[in-house]
């Protein structure tokens, strides 16, 4: 164990360096993120949108699991390049542990998402946004358990796939359909019953209604602790299945 | 003593069209600080059966041992003890030359002074001093080899495997890889399992040649006896050689002949 947690911090470091020696792509990541706000979210205040909490408290917790549903799934781009680099085969002759090959790079995901949702929520409170900060940290909390989610199955995928041509079709299938589903841009219950019905079939609408109550400082209204389950549950999902496939893949 | 022996090693794909069998049981035995060129033809099995002793691939079939650690009930011993240059590198052109030496050293688990020592160390041993601060993708085709080489000695390994070390090289680049592939073994006593497609190289640096064919060993020996007992003479070219024991040229063709 301990060797796969120095495993960890060393893949960590490296591609968390990496990360910040092209600091674009960190401000690249935050412009639709921004656009939302900054365009779609003053369309909003003052409707009542079925909520607990202000139209910004709508908003923001929508965008913040969108950055995160968005840019954790696509993570997985990035090592369809390092495998035609020879850098993958590289690091899996050596002893360094599979699981951390993957946790390395999932954990500096987490990073970059939170580092950029700290930036969303700051411009959001210039914007109107007034969200107690207990709140705002378990909203980070579940950013962080969805990017571990879906980074661990995008990692995956791109170890089986030898293209992004082959990638990015399959995220973009599963993910505009979840987005639409869990009720990132309007609370799934303004639409008819069908669809809310539907909605409740996607985890993410757990994790987007659990932000929501966190950012209104609801509590104890049991849609937190439902999105605690729900997160637990897919990293828990993910991971085992992500390490699993990635092993599967050669890794 | 024999550091790397496999007992009909073997790996089948599944395919869509069906199982193809790439490597259909492989008897082999390479003794220590041995230098082993490992021939065949384009889809011989050469690359399956290295990427199987190096544990990126797992056998269907058979057995091996490795630098003493058996492939398939421990795979990490065996990656404790070997060193692994791919045909076509592994460096990150974003990173400096420095950098993905010492990163690793520590994949490898050396401490992090001992991997920032050892970077200093390969790069003077592979000329690469000059080059430590510089992105690997500043780096020409030959400095990125020995790039690739350093990397895989980081660890002192017992074996290094190399996989078609010098394709893409010129031929004042294949001559210093030659030169530094012999160093190895003379001042290290290092055993080195070498492919390649290129017969000159082989017949210059291999004490001993194993030349594969549809997955099995079809010949093997030293230059000297495979061109006696295949190519009909000891003066006998060993292109004359291979083609008589394959039906096939080596592909690509060889680039003009060196001798070092």
């Amino acid at each position: 164990m301990p060797h796969v947690i120095a495993d960890t911090a060393l893949i960590f470091r490296r591609h968390l360096r990496q990360t910040l020696r092209s600091k674009p792509a960190m401000v690249f990541g935050l412009v639709q993120p921004l656009l939302f706000l900054v365009f779609f979210g003053p369309l909003l205040t003052g409707i009542p949108l079925g909520g607990e909490g202000d139209s910004w408290q709508t908003i923001v917790p929508g965008i913040l699991i969108q950055l995160g549903m968005f840019s954790a799934s696509f993570a997985g781009i990035g090592i369809i390049f390092e495998k035609r680099m020879g850098v993958i085969e590289r690091m899996r002759v050596t002893p360094v542990s599979r699981l951390a090959l993957l946790m390395g790079r999932v954990l500096k995901d987490v990073v970059q998402l939170l580092v950029q949702s700290v930036v969303v929520v700051l411009v959001a409170v210039a914007m109107g946004l007034r969200a107690p900060l207990p709140g705002i940290l378990i909203g980070f909390g579940f950013v962080a358990a969805l990017t571990v989610s879906l980074a661990s199955l995008s990692y995956a995928l791109a170890m089986r796939v030898e293209s992004p041509q082959g990638f990015a079709p399959v995220i973009n299938s599963v993910t505009m359909p979840a987005m639409l589903l869990s009720g990132i841009l309007l609370p799934m219950s303004l639409g008819p019953r069908w669809l809310d019905i539907a909605s409740h079939f996607v985890p993410f609408r757990y994790l987007v209604d659990g932000v929501r109550a966190a950012f209104a400082g609801d509590y104890g209204d049991g849609k937190i602790g439902l999105a605690c389950l729900v997160a637990t549950g897919l990293a828990a999902v993910a991971v085992t299945l992500g390490t699993r496939l990635f092993r599967q893949a050669g890794a | 003593m024999p550091v790397i022996t496999t007992s009909g090693l073997a790996r089948t794909f599944r395919t869509k069209r069906g199982p193809v069998e790439a490597v259909r049981g492989i008897d082999l035995t390479v003794e220590a600080g041995e230098i082993l060129g490992f021939l065949g033809p384009n889809g011989a099995g050469k690359t399956t059966t290295l990427r199987m002793l190096t544990t990126l691939l797992p056998p269907t079939g058979g057995t091996a041992t490795v630098a003493g650690h058996d492939l398939a009930a421990d795979p990490a011993g065996v990656r404790r003890r070997i060193g692994y240059v791919a045909q076509s590198g592994g460096v990150d052109p974003t990173v400096s030359v420095r950098e993905e030496l010492v990163t690793q050293g520590r994949l490898y688990r050396l401490p992090q002074p001992e991997a920032l020592a050892r970077a200093g160390e390969l790069a003077r041993e592979l000329d690469l001093t000059e080059l430590l601060d510089r992105p690997c993708a500043a780096l020409s085709g030959g400095q990125r080899r020995r790039l690739d080489i350093a990397l895989g000695l980081v660890h002192r390994p017992e074996i290094l495997f190399l996989d078609e070390p010098t394709t893409g090289l010129d031929p004042a680049g294949r001559a210093d890889l030659w030169e530094l592939i012999r160093g190895l073994r003379a001042e290290h006593g290092m055993t080195v399992f070498l492919t390649t497609h290129y017969l000159d190289e082989a017949d210059a640096l291999a004490d001993r040649l194993v030349v594969v064919d549809q997955g099995r060993i079809a010949a093997e020996g030293t230059a000297e006896r495979l061109k006696t007992e295949y190519g009909g003479s000891p003066d006998a070219t060993l292109q004359d050689t291979f083609i008589a024991i394959t039906g096939r040229r080596t592909a690509p063709r060889d680039p003009a002949p060196l001798t070092v």
